[in-house]
């Protein structure tokens, strides 16, 4: 076996696993019938499709007559960092309210990028920080935790 | 033509009509829908300049925004921010060769060009006068189809509905770039997510696995923004930057007259084709501005000169992708159906303030509809009245370097995402698409369709179910039904038709941009 296309090879392994994802919770909804289907019946045929659409690009991806493509490396420290901020300032914004989960987001996110430097960084951290408070909660009057909850009880 | 002119008539008064509003302790009557209108083009543009935030996420980061707004002055305000957003991606190509979304690509090779012989200003107002005059016309085409078209569609039962979502979602996986195979998979994928929360009739959870948050349903813009925003941003952040501004050059704005001479007719074959492209199912905005720009480099007089600067090559597809832009709300308004992912996008809008989009709304909601469609023309004309005088300001903006610019993008789109539903859990899900958005882009799946199947997995779903419990779960029925036969045919002849190996090569070749 020798696969000629890697992008497709992998996109059809992720859509055979979607498929096998959705078909097997799908099945244990009630399916029902035709004329009366249950929740089940919809997503399973949708997923049971999926997983043929799978197919076919995977095995396009082993033919011989298939265009030579790689995947391009993952960037990892990117990816970690921003979704990792993301993820950081969903689970403090409730606790330390949206000034500091801000600053979170905003210092640790900006260390992804190649040309960090820290005073640049806190600098915009500030500057974006007052927009934000001017612009949400002031203007606009949205409702958010704004400081951390130990400081208003 | 009478009707015409007293739906039109409809919209401008609810457009214009003057609210009373309380400011610094002043009251005031001032027409508010022209303020949203204005903010909206202001804003779009804003952060359309702003490079790698194309039309969709710019919508996605918006449209909470827009829901503390009554539904007219909340729909006007989200159609000005999405032409915004188009005539910023625009701006963004001619100025850093830089497209913000695949529609302005072609504007690039152009545009760009005449940037770099100093003529930054006169592409600038060529794409805005060109984007307005198309605007113009698609937008009397749209009040003029509206009503016909919904008359049809009033005449669809649950057997025809089906097959005609079928037949969109075709047209939009034929008519986008890429592996037809995996862009139907990407359907497939979307109609699925679309599934996930509480089926309408059972009232059964599914896909949900006892997470609260997901029993209404992923929101649109949680998918929207993960997968456009949060991942564009990786993707932008991985490349080391490479940017040349074209910052001193932007002087005299207004076109010569031989200008004036040689755009004219590029603008009104740019606007028909682009017209007639936008009302098909999955055409968009940039299978018009590539097509139009194909067209006058067979056909225009200056042919040689396209790809050293030709304002032939800034004014047909400029006009092309705004008429598109126009003419993709008529199956929108008139059917119910969104065309493409952006129309999706509106369809989330319009369900937030609790209007299902189809051929009712007309009837129902005359002030709404008809207004809306004004406001397509007004949020155009902001556009040149905006843009012209505050290009300065929009160049300075492409001055700030990535590095400052991400972290804002990524802090309003959290404070976006949060905001629907003042809910944290929002978040965690939008980063779990953004991980899907990035790993997609790296196996060379366009996620755009899978948006549009976001957004028809309950609709179909629902047809699907009606269609069979009336044909007491008879398949044949979607064969016997004249209208769902014609949809299925063409649907399968288009499918055919592009994995024909020569058409294949011609589709291929077409959506490269050289």
């Amino acid at each position: 076996m020798n696969i000629k296309n890697h992008k497709d090879f992998w996109a059809g392994i992720m859509f055979i696993a979607f498929g096998l994802f959705f078909a097997g919770f799908g099945l244990k909804y009630s399916i029902g019938t035709a004329a009366k289907m249950g929740p089940g019946y919809f997503p399973t045929a949708l997923a049971v499709i999926v997983i043929l659409l799978g197919v076919v690009v995977l095995a396009a991806s082993l033919s011989p007559k298939a265009a030579t493509q790689r995947v391009d490396r993952f960037h990892f420290p990117a990816l970690l960092l921003i979704l990792g901020s993301v993820v950081l300032f969903s689970l403090l914004l409730n606790l330390l309210g949206l000034m500091v989960s801000l600053l979170v987001l905003i210092v640790i996110s900006s260390y992804a990028s190649h040309e960090y430097s820290l005073k640049a960084t806190l600098l915009n951290a500030a500057v974006l920080i007052v927009i934000c408070f001017i612009v949400f909660v002031w203007a606009l009057k949205l409702q958010f935790p704004i400081w951390p909850s130990f400081i208003n009880n | 033509m009478d009707t015409l002119l007293t739906n039109l008539g409809i919209g401008f008064g609810a457009v214009l009509s003057f609210q009373p509003i309380t400011l610094f302790g002043l009251a005031l009557s001032i027409p508010m829908n022209l303020v949203y209108a204005f903010l909206g083009a202001f804003v779009g543009t804003l952060v359309g300049v702003l490079p790698g935030l194309g039309p969709l996420a710019t919508i996605a980061m918006l449209l909470p925004a827009t829901f503390v707004l009554p539904p007219l002055g909340g729909l006007i305000m989200l159609a000005g921010i999405f032409y915004g957003a188009q005539y910023g991606g625009s701006t963004t190509s001619i100025l850093i060769n830089l497209p913000g979304e695949t529609s302005t690509v072609v504007t690039c090779i152009d545009g760009y060009q005449m940037a770099r012989r100093g003529r930054a200003g006169v592409a600038l107002a060529t794409a805005a006068l060109a984007s307005f005059f198309a605007g113009c016309v698609a937008t009397l085409l749209v009040a003029a189809l509206a009503v016909p078209l919904a008359e049809i569609a009033f005449k669809f039962g649950p057997t025809e509905y089906f097959s005609l979502m079928i037949f969109g979602l075709i047209g939009a996986v034929v008519l986008a770039s890429g592996s037809l195979v995996k862009a139907i998979a990407m359907v497939c994928l979307g109609l699925l997510g679309g599934l996930v929360g509480a089926d309408v009739n059972s009232g059964a959870l599914r896909y949900t696995f006892n997470i609260p948050e997901l029993s209404d349903g992923i929101g649109m813009v949680v998918v929207a923004m993960g997968v456009f925003g949060f991942a564009e941003v990786i993707l932008n952040v991985e490349q080391k930057e490479k940017r040349e501004v074209l910052l001193s050059k932007v002087k005299n704005l207004f076109p010569g007259r031989d200008d004036y001479r040689r755009m004219i007719a590029p603008i009104l074959r740019g606007t028909v084709l682009g017209s007639l492209l936008g009302i098909l199912p999955g055409g968009n905005a940039t299978i018009s501005s590539f097509a139009s720009y194909a067209l006058e480099k067979k056909i225009s007089k200056n042919r040689a000169e396209f790809g050293r600067g030709a304002i032939e090559g800034v004014a047909a597809p400029e006009a092309a992708n705004n008429a598109a832009a126009q003419t993709s709300f008529i199956p929108l308004l008139a059917i119910g159906l969104p065309s493409n992912a952006v129309m999706a996008m509106m369809v989330g809008a319009m369900l937030i303030h609790n209007i299902q989009p189809g051929p009712q709304v007309m009837t129902s909601n005359p002030t709404l509809f008809w207004g809306l469609i004004v406001s397509m023309w007004i949020g155009n004309l902001m556009l040149v009245v905006l843009n012209l005088p505050l290009i300065g300001i929009w160049v300075r903006l492409l001055s700030v370097p990535y590095r400052f610019l991400y972290p804002a993008i990524l802090t309003f789109c959290c404070i976006g995402v949060y905001t629907v539903n003042n809910n944290s859990v929002d978040l965690l899900i939008t980063a779990g698409f953004g991980l899907l958005g990035y790993l997609f882009h790296k196996l060379g799946c366009e996620p755009a369709p899978m948006l549009l199947g976001f957004v028809l997995g309950p609709m179909m779903e629902e047809h699907f179910r009606r269609a069979l419990l009336l044909s007491h779960g008879d398949f044949t029925v979607f064969f016997t039904s004249p209208i769902s036969l014609a949809l299925l045919v063409i649907s399968s002849v288009l499918v055919v038709i592009v994995t024909i190996p020569a058409i294949k090569f011609k589709r291929e070749e077409a959506f490269q941009d050289d």
